[in-house]
């Protein structure tokens, strides 16, 4: 696998350094390496709507304005969502449908089932968990001394909220993201974790094994279910027989449990270190606390944990001068969208305290607008204020390390010290 | 201008002067009446605008079209009189309108 080859930096091409028609944004090597930035500005200003063609992804169209995105984002008519959302597409045996990947009608009714979920009034109710579980990690975190801030507060926050999510057996808990992980890990994204495609059937059925053990358990409740995501499917009229097609049971667990997981450990781990890269927005921070709401905006906005999702055109469209023509892929970048001058005012600064910090593009737009955005902010505001409470500085001691992808705006490693409160 | 009255769900009331224009969701951001997110900024997008509009308004807000119901399918407590706010174009003719919040924005 050519993309899988490790690189020196270096090496990679330059955005300024080639004609514009031959560039192409996809090679996960650019994310890891930071290199993606100057591609998209260059894209943004010279030719918003470009077109690349490589081996491994065809042809496609790079969507690079806010506004371009949010035209394709809110035109599901034109632009379908089958069968995948990322720039590859899926194997042909094992296509897991789910509902991000479903057009209307469908996606409607499988979405509206699991959303009370993850809606406000539940969110609420939960709460005090959330923030106890916040609690109890930060307070067993080692003071003084270097540790990876990935693996033992966002990986572990985040499965701990998928758990609650779900109600998910509490101890098994760390199943969760590794589940994710195996059912992300394909070649498709350009990633850096390949698995040979059997293994990872394998561990995809002995997931879907544990679930169908939930769904039994949870059946019967009649009109009022519990409020976790298993309990409202096996129990909603319209999805009851799901579980009779384990592919599709399949997909949308692994949906739910996928869309959580990178998404809000990234962000976890995506402000500190903007944090860290920005002391004055740090000093704001710990002069008035109150603006955390609006930084957890900001942070979302800055890291957009998901750089991309794709459409195919299903009948020939004009968009910003171009001539899509019925088939292609289309790719929102919602990475560079939020890097938009001429949407987002001083879009490439970190502004804790900025004015419509919501304005921003990374949950996308239209009717497959994140379902968990209310999760995700909740969680990373319980966060920031437990750890306000805690400690004066969280301290980046070295440098990150990158996943390759581009796809997941992700972490491996942050060093960190923690300094308590004086 | 037209008055309109937007009542936060803990019933806290705003009467608010708005310019013909403007929409009813841009009317309460630029005066900072909380309850409101807006997203999407008013590309009917994100439906954290939703309001309740009172039946008797009706012929005078105009009807929703498809897009806004569809995107009010994914809000929370929609019922009858649900709107997106962004998508009422407030007109000399809405004098007097009076708009409520639900309890949250999804
Ligand atoms: C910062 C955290 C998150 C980010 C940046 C994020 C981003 C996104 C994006 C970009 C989409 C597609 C939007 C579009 O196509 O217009 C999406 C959809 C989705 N997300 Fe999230 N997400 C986050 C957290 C979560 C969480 C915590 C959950 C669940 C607990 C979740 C569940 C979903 C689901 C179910 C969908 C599919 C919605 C649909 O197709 O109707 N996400 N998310
Ligand atoms: S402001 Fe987003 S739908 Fe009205």
């Amino acid at each position: 696998m050519s993309l899988a080859e490790d690189i020196n930096p270096e090496d990679l091409p330059e955005a300024y350094s080639m004609p514009i028609e031959e560039m192409d944004p996809s090679d996960g090597r650019l994310f890891m390496h930071q290199k993606h930035w100057a591609y998209f500005e260059r894209m943004r200003k010279e030719d918003p709507v470009h077109l690349s063609e490589n081996e491994e992804f065809g042809r496609f169209w790079n969507i690079t304005k806010f506004k371009d995105i949010m035209a394709v984002d809110t035109n599901h008519q034109v632009f379908s969502s089958e069968p995948s959302i990322v720039i590859a597409d899926p194997p042909e045996d094992f296509t897991l449908p789910m509902f991000i990947a479903m057009d209307q009608p469908k996606h409607d009714v499988q979405r509206k089932i699991v959303a009370p979920t993850a809606a406000p009034a539940n969110l609420i109710v939960l709460e005090p968990l959330i923030r106890e579980r916040v609690c109890n990690i930060l307070d067993s975190l080692p003071i003084g001394e270097e540790f990876n801030w990935v693996e033992k507060v966002s990986i572990e926050l985040t499965t701990q909220m998928l758990a609650t999510l779900f109600d998910f057996p509490f101890e098994d808990r760390h199943l969760l993201p590794y589940w994710s992980d195996v059912a992300t890990t394909t070649d498709e994204e350009g990633s850096n974790n390949y698995m040979e495609e059997e293994a990872r059937k394998a561990v995809l059925w002995e997931c879907y094994e544990y679930f169908v053990k939930l769904w039994n358990e949870r059946q019967g409740q009649g009109d009022n279910p519990k409020m976790d995501f298993i309990s409202l499917l096996a129990n909603n009229p319209e999805t009851k027989n799901m579980n009779d097609d384990p592919l599709e049971y399949l997909g949308n667990l692994l949906l739910l449990i996928v869309g959580g997981n990178d998404t809000t450990r990234n962000s976890i781990s995506g402000g500190v270190l903007a944090l860290n890269q920005n002391p004055k927005e740090y000093d704001k921070l710990r002069a008035d606390p109150s603006v955390i709401p609006n930084m957890v905006s900001e942070i979302i906005r800055w890291q957009t944990p998901l750089a991309h999702m794709r459409r195919i055109a299903k009948e020939d469209i004009e968009l910003g001068g171009k001539q899509i023509k019925k088939g292609d892929k289309v790719v929102m970048w919602y990475i560079s969208g939020n890097r938009d001058e001429t949407e987002i005012d001083r879009a490439n600064e970190f502004l804790i305290d900025r004015e419509k910090a919501r304005h921003h593009i990374a949950f996308g737009f239209g009717i497959h607008r994140c379902m968990g955005n209310r999760v995700a902010e909740m969680q990373l505001k319980i966060l920031w204020e437990e750890i306000v409470k805690r400690f004066d500085f969280v301290e980046v001691v070295g440098e990150p390390e990158r996943l390759q992808s581009n796809f997941v705006m992700g972490f491996l490693q942050l060093p960190v010290v923690l300094h308590p409160k004086k | 201008m037209a008055k309109i009255t937007y009542i936060e769900h803990s019933g806290t009331e705003h009467v608010i002067e708005v310019a013909p224009g403007l929409s009813v969701m841009e009317g309460a951001v630029k005066n900072m009446v909380p309850g409101i997110d807006a997203d999407c900024g008013g590309a009917c997008a994100c439906a954290t605008c939703h309001v309740y509009v009172d039946g008797a308004w009706r012929d005078k807000t105009g009807e929703k079209n498809d897009m806004e119901e569809t995107m009010l399918e994914f809000a929370e407590e929609v019922k009858d009189e649900s709107r997106l706010s962004c998508q009422i174009e407030v007109t000399d003719a809405l004098d007097g309108l009076v708009v409520r919040m639900p309890e949250s924005q999804h």
